[in-house]
């Protein structure tokens, strides 16, 4: 058996299998189970070692040839195998109740398998094949029938098909670099590529304004999902760039570029953050400002996964919870402009508790999930520039005003306005789990730590 | 071999720039189909004759796939749009595409080697497809701009790759392309009908 067979065929090969069911939560729990269960076996079974079941002898191979190229999944990508799946069954669990659930699952598992496909494709550069595939897979999932494509949809497509062209080239004259590593201009020129690629893929700005307008003609857990998946995707190929080529991590222009535009990303969502009414623009903004800190991260530590890999679990859990509470909300009115929410922390308590602790998670606030690799990252920029330190105190100060002026509109009703919880059971299980899980990855981080 | 490649390059030019002014589906769609013609030709001086055929033929399919769509669902032409639409507008900005290009082509003509009017081609090609991305909100015409981009950059990557698995993801990503577009064009048809109903 190998790696590429257990975590990117098997996945697709199941998803098709899942599509005889027709009961919606039979398929997110058959669908979440099978994630935990390719997440356990990348927990377990180390990759490309012999392994002894009593007499039985076995060893997941490493990789598998398709079509003359390789696909490679090392013991080196289990963490990221670990995550992608244990991830994917927290969205798929949370599925069952939050919306049509079948579309998701049966797409969304091998959308997710491609993605690993990308980051175990040899050469690396075809990556972006299976990015724009898998791109191609997810437009039913965002878009039900009966449905116009927002513009939204459109531009992330656009930004998808855009990249991979950029991205080709970049691989093209990257591997001209590495022969030639005195060509300054073919140097600058594979950046440039790459830069462009990578600013697509990533949302850079002035290419976000997909996120913003997807989050908000999507269903809110359909958008946050994607809007995990995609960028999540495109900081593990930014990563795998860094990793491979020397070159490039060692070139302190690029390092450089990587902190600015990085310090932009939090910034920037965190000041739009302070006049948006749209809760589910505001959850884009708050994937932004994520993708800000993962650029900091590979800023302050070129080429190596300590710093990033700190920020995947408190990400996830955030936009899981908030996705579920906003998808709550939905279910009432499909609008989700604060003014249409007033008091709904009186009806709706534990979503709108959700969505308040999400919002004040992305904006670092301690005790909550994503403080602790927040604050590591705070700290190593400011042993370099204290000034620098002011701009993600500046985009954490935006999200957190735009945290408490949420709780405002969501609890400010008449004292005699009556509490009556109107979440159905498993709403209120499902929340509250969350609600509890980003306090504890906030106080014990190193339980969730992706080795 | 000279002739020929400046009448595909004419092709790719007089095909796009049509795409570009013309707002008729069908006319859209024979162009488009035409200019896989010309991409045929620049590809089959890198790829073999059998890579390149199949490219073309993924094309057609494409534009079949797309005009099916559109005549099942038959929807209203769209006059959504983020910039101005006056055909001397789309004239005048096909022209500077045309400029730019011709600098752009004049300028990688000295780092690849390739022949001047496929580097022309491509970039023409690579430009006016982003061209229509900018200037339409319609996915008919975002699907267009996105095949004409895509066959661009596949006469320019043809000279440097040749494996069967990039060819086989190119050819996927169009039909993938032109599925995604009679999605959208079927998806688009139908909430008209319903709001009409």
């Amino acid at each position: 058996m190998s790696a590429p067979f257990l975590w990117i065929l098997l996945p697709i090969g199941w998803s098709i299998l899942l599509a005889l069911l027709r009961h919606q939560k039979t398929v997110a729990l058959v669908g979440s189970l099978f994630c935990l269960l390719l997440m356990g076996i990348a927990l377990a079974l180390p990759i490309d070692v012999i392994l002894s079941l009593g007499d039985l002898q076995f060893k997941i191979a490493p990789d598998v040839t398709v079509l003359g190229r390789r696909l490679v999944l090392p013991e080196e990508s289990r963490p990221i195998l670990v995550f992608l799946y244990g991830a994917s069954m927290l969205w798929y669990a949370g599925a069952a109740s939050a919306l049509p659930t079948r579309r998701l699952i049966l797409l969304g598992t091998p959308v997710t398998a491609l993605l690993v496909a990308a980051l175990a494709i040899q050469p690396f550069l075809f990556a972006s094949f299976f990015i724009q595939i898998a791109a191609l897979m997810s437009i039913p999932i965002l878009m039900a029938r009966g449905e116009k494509p927002g513009k939204g949809l459109l531009r992330f497509l656009i930004a998808q098909t855009l990249a991979m062209p950029a991205l080709l080239f970049a691989g093209w004259t990257m591997s001209g670099v590495e022969a030639n590593p005195g060509d300054i201009a073919l140097v600058m020129r594979s950046i440039a590529l790459l830069g462009i690629g990578l600013a697509l893929l990533l949302a850079v700005f002035p290419f976000h304004t997909w996120i913003p307008l997807l989050a908000a003609e999507t269903h809110p857990y359909l958008a946050g999902w994607l809007l995990w998946l995609f960028p999540t995707a495109a900081q593990f190929l930014t990563l795998g760039f860094l990793e491979r080529y020397a070159w490039l991590r060692e070139s302190s222009e690029l390092i450089e570029m990587l902190k600015i535009v990085g310090l932009v990303m939090i910034a920037a969502p965190g000041f739009l953050a302070l006049f948006e009414r749209n809760l589910a623009r505001l959850l884009g903004y708050a994937v932004i400002f994520e993708t800000g800190f993962a650029l900091l991260a590979f800023s302050l530590q070129p080429g190596k996964r300590d710093f990033f890999f700190l920020l995947l679990p408190p990400r996830v859990t955030a936009l899981v919870l908030g996705a579920y509470a906003l998808s709550v909300f939905w279910r009432q009115n499909p609008d989700l402009n604060l003014n249409t929410l007033r008091a709904i922390g009186k009806t709706l308590p534990f979503a709108a508790a959700s969505v308040v602790l999400t919002i004040f998670s992305i904006a670092s606030l301690p005790l909550l999930a994503a403080f602790p690799s927040h604050q590591v990252i705070w700290l190593e920029l400011a042993r370099q520039s204290l000034q620098e330190t002011g701009w993600i105190l500046l985009g954490s100060l935006g999200l957190s005003i735009a945290g408490l002026s949420t709780l405002h509109v969501f609890f400010n009703a008449p004292v005699e306005t009556p509490w009556q919880s109107q979440e159905t059971f498993a709403d209120k299980v499902f929340l509250t789990l969350g609600m509890l899980l980003l306090f504890v990855q906030g106080l014990f981080p190193q339980w969730f730590a992706l080795w | 071999m000279f002739v020929t490649d400046w009448l595909a390059w004419a092709t790719a030019f007089g095909t796009s720039a049509g795409i570009l002014i013309s707002r008729n589906w069908r006319i859209n769609l024979i162009l488009t189909a035409l200019q896989y013609v010309s991409v045929f030709w620049f590809l089959q001086s890198h790829w073999s004759l059998l890579q390149a055929a199949a490219f073309l033929i993924a094309g057609w399919m494409s534009c079949a796939i797309l005009a099916i769509a559109h005549q099942e669902s038959a929807p209203v032409e769209s006059s959504a749009s983020s910039w101005p639409q006056g055909r001397l507008f789309r004239l005048t900005v096909t022209g500077i595409v045309l400029l730019v290009t011709l600098v752009g082509a004049t300028r990688l003509n000295t780092w690849l080697t390739l022949s001047f009017p496929l580097l022309w081609g491509s970039l023409l090609l690579l430009g006016i497809g982003i061209l229509l991305l900018g200037l339409s909100l319609q996915p008919l015409r975002i699907i267009l701009g996105l095949l004409t981009t895509l066959a661009g950059f596949a006469i320019l990557y043809a000279a440097v790759e040749k494996s069967v698995l990039v060819i086989s993801f190119l050819i996927l990503i169009n039909l993938g392309l032109a599925l995604a577009g009679s999605y959208f064009i079927e998806q688009t048809s139908e909430t008209r009908y319903k709001e009409t109903a």
